[in-house]
């Protein structure tokens, strides 16, 4: 079916209102063709993963820029695994440190986008990824 | 790159019409730049600010037909301050050193203060974490991961005590990056200052407590703007009156900025703002000349050299105007524009993360050149995590080498006169008011983002910017040009305890304190909100009995409701 689109939920996750990238994100996606719903902020791991549901999403990208991205991770990822939402693609764009890299991609996270990442790398990614699964 | 739309792009016509070449202009044209232009071209068809503003090959005389300079640029500390607020701005004194800090408990705070202080930084800048940036004590289940990861963790005045021991706060100034429970921690700050014995009328620093950027960019409101106008307004009034020498606003341009603005945008929406506010505190019933000289601004400082400069030099002009002729304010207090400046944080990489030295440096000598009085200088690993020590050092000492060794501070406004300085100034201002009009006939500030037009018209400026990254036609050196893999840097590493520990003490808060008097000043402040009368008694009030922020910010959700926003992709 090449005429569907693939549908993403931008997320920004946790207290942090600093939006810029996730609107930016946003567009560039849906300039790329993309569905895209984005969530607004100060979205709950718990709305999140209703909202995936909802709007039966093939990829999550969640913008993190606090520090508190293991929290928020881990109680997503269990949430997505508890409601069966295994093939959902789950991204992070943000500021993540080096050494929180491997756990986070060990508890599911697909890949994770660090500043200076280009729209087209993560269009590019999320293509790709959306085809093979 | 410029969008035609654009109001920049309009001024810039206009200016251009009015063009006339001297003679020797003309010649000089045709002799020498023809053949020079025929031999090596320019290497691009555009040359454009960070902002994506148009900059033409070469700036002379001829752009400055109609400028006045008795009229339009006059002298340091006389109208209309483009030249600065002070007659000779830096050989009095220097600007404040004023580097924001915080992270983890009251006591880690503390500990960096004292350390900033030893050496040789001349203000204090609270920076909270994000549970105290949205009202919620430590302990609340949303806080969860968050408690002193951005800042410093703040819940009670016990925390307040805590930051400020053995600080005395009758002799330092103090800057508060604090907004939504601005009024709180204020009360919070004035409690403190009360009981280490420092009069009120002589204590200074500044509140930010600019809750229209918030709506506009950084989005860490609570409350609808209706009410929050009226916690600000509350605030500027008791300061007018208890509180002199402190600003209870900075009206800021940083967040606008960061969240992807132009130059332009960031000065006009931040004195729009501006307006909205004194037109509050004129309903309120307060003299113009009473309040308005303790308004204080905060720009950011961007890549763009010239750019930035125009734009200080534009705000004080503009500024002028607005307080003069809209206002008819007679104080030359009131006339003149102050402002702190920080380097750009957004431009700040994670590659290579030395190179943001250097481009702290040349943001930091842009707000200086263009007549900063506070600065706060990012440090290099800012992309990754608050600073740590080390790195915090070196931005210290970015404004020191500035100050001491450049030589820059030693005549007031070095560039006054440069053609190129002085038409960007003229463009960026004309830029500005274009805005402001628009906005004004939008029914002001509330009204337009209401409506969302701050916030498209920046979503749509950071798109253009990262679309213009991503195709090359800007250069970030080691993002998408000069790239080489680096090594990571040490980093900051937040003790993963601070949660629970901060909850260990708000237990034993919840446990020592007279609860009953706590219930009983909420209530007061519940009913006060009510109402229309002054918060601020109220709540320092509450906070005296340790009455917790969330506790206070919950109290207030009642009588006020909860702000969402429409959000613009």
């Amino acid at each position: 079916m090449p005429d569907k689109k693939i549908r993403v939920l931008i997320a920004k996750p946790g207290l942090d209102g600093h939006d810029r990238g996730a609107k930016v994100i946003a567009r560039a996606l849906r300039d790329a063709g993309m569905e895209v719903i984005y969530t607004g902020l100060r979205q709950t791991p718990e709305m999140i993963a209703s909202a995936a549901i909802q709007e039966d999403v093939d990829v999550i990208g969640l913008s993190i820029l606090s520090g508190a991205h293991n929290t928020i991770c881990t109680r997503l990822m269990e949430l997505l695994r508890a409601k069966g939402m295994t093939d959902v693609t789950v991204l992070i764009g943000g500021i993540i440190p080096e050494a929180d890299i491997a756990g986070l991609k060990k508890s599911g996270i697909a890949e994770i986008f660090l500043p200076g990442t280009t729209t087209q790398a993560i269009v590019d990614f999320i293509r790709e990824r959306v085809a093979v699964t | 790159m410029a969008d035609k739309k654009a109001p920049t792009a309009r001024s810039l016509s206009a200016g251009v019409s009015l063009r006339e070449v001297s003679p020797a202009e003309r010649s000089w044209e045709e002799k020498t730049l023809e053949p020079t232009l025929k031999k090596s071209p320019d290497r691009n068809s555009d040359f454009t600010t960070v902002s994506s503003y148009p900059i033409r090959r070469l700036y002379t005389q001829a752009d400055l037909a109609g400028w006045n300079p008795d009229r339009d640029l006059g002298a340091p500390g006389a109208p209309p301050y483009t030249r600065g607020i002070h007659a000779t701005m830096y050989r009095d004194r220097l600007w404040t050193m004023r580097q924001f800090a915080g992270f983890g408990s009251a006591d880690d705070t503390n500990r960096r203060f004292r350390y900033l202080l030893s050496q040789g930084q001349t203000g204090l800048s609270v920076a909270f974490d994000l549970p105290t940036l949205m009202g919620y004590d430590s302990d609340h289940p949303l806080a969860e991961g968050e408690v002193g990861r951005c800042g410093v963790a703040i819940s009670s005045l016990a925390d307040m005590e805590a930051l400020f021991d053995q600080i005395p706060l009758a002799d330092v100034t103090t800057s508060m990056t604090i907004n939504s429970p601005a009024a709180p921690i204020w009360a919070m700050y004035l409690a403190v200052a009360e009981k280490q014995g420092a009069d009120w009328q002589k204590i200074s620093g500044t509140l930010q407590n600019d809750i229209l950027k918030e709506y506009i960019a950084q989005k860490e409101y609570i409350y609808p703007p209706e009410p929050s106008m009226r916690m600000v307004t509350d605030t500027i009034e008791f300061g007018a009156k208890h509180t002199p020498k402190f600003n209870p606003i900075s009206i800021s341009g940083y967040h606008i900025r960061e969240a992807g603005s132009t130059a332009i945008q960031e000065l006009a929406f931040t004195l729009r703002d501006g307006i909205e506010y004194v037109d509050h505190c004129l309903r309120r019933g307060m003299g113009v000349d009473d309040f308005a000289p303790r308004l204080s601004f905060f720009f950011n400082a961007h890549n763009d050299f010239f750019e930035e400069i125009a734009k200080y030099r534009a705000a004080r002009r503009i500024w002028y105007r607005v307080m003069r002729e809209r206002f008819g304010a007679t104080n030359p207090r009131s006339w003149a524009l102050r402002f702190h400046t920080q380097t750009a944080g957004c431009s700040l990489t994670a590659q290579q993360p030395y190179n943001n030295v250097v481009r702290t440096a040349v943001q930091a000598l842009a707000a200086v050149l263009g007549g900063t009085q506070s600065l706060h200088t990012n440090s290099l690993d800012e992309a990754w995590a608050l600073p740590t020590e080390a790195a915090a050092t070196i931005a210290l000492r970015t404004q020191q080498i500035i100050a001491h060794e450049s030589g820059v501070t030693n005549t007031a406004d070095p560039l006054g006169g440069s053609y190129f300085v002085e038409t960007l100034t003229n463009e960026v201002e004309r830029g500005a008011w274009d805005y402001i009009e628009r906005i004004d006939a939008l029914g002001g500030m509330v009204a337009a983002i209401e409506r969302g037009f701050p916030q498209r018209e920046i979503a749509d400026a950071a798109y253009r910017y990262q679309v213009a990254v991503d195709q090359k036609q800007k250069i970030v050196v080691g993002v998408n040009d000069y790239v080489i893999d680096g090594k990571p840097i040490e980093t900051l590493k937040i003790d993963g305890t601070v949660g629970d520990r901060q909850s260990d003490r708000l237990r034993k808060l919840r446990a020592d304190r007279s609860n009953a008097e706590v219930e009983r000043r909420l209530n007061s402040l519940r009913h006060a909100a009510a109402g229309t009368e002054n918060l601020m008694p109220h709540l320092i009030e509450a906070v005296k009995a340790y009455a917790t922020l969330g506790e206070i910010c919950s109290a207030l959700r009642q009588p006020f409701g909860v702000y969402q926003e429409v959000a613009i992709t």
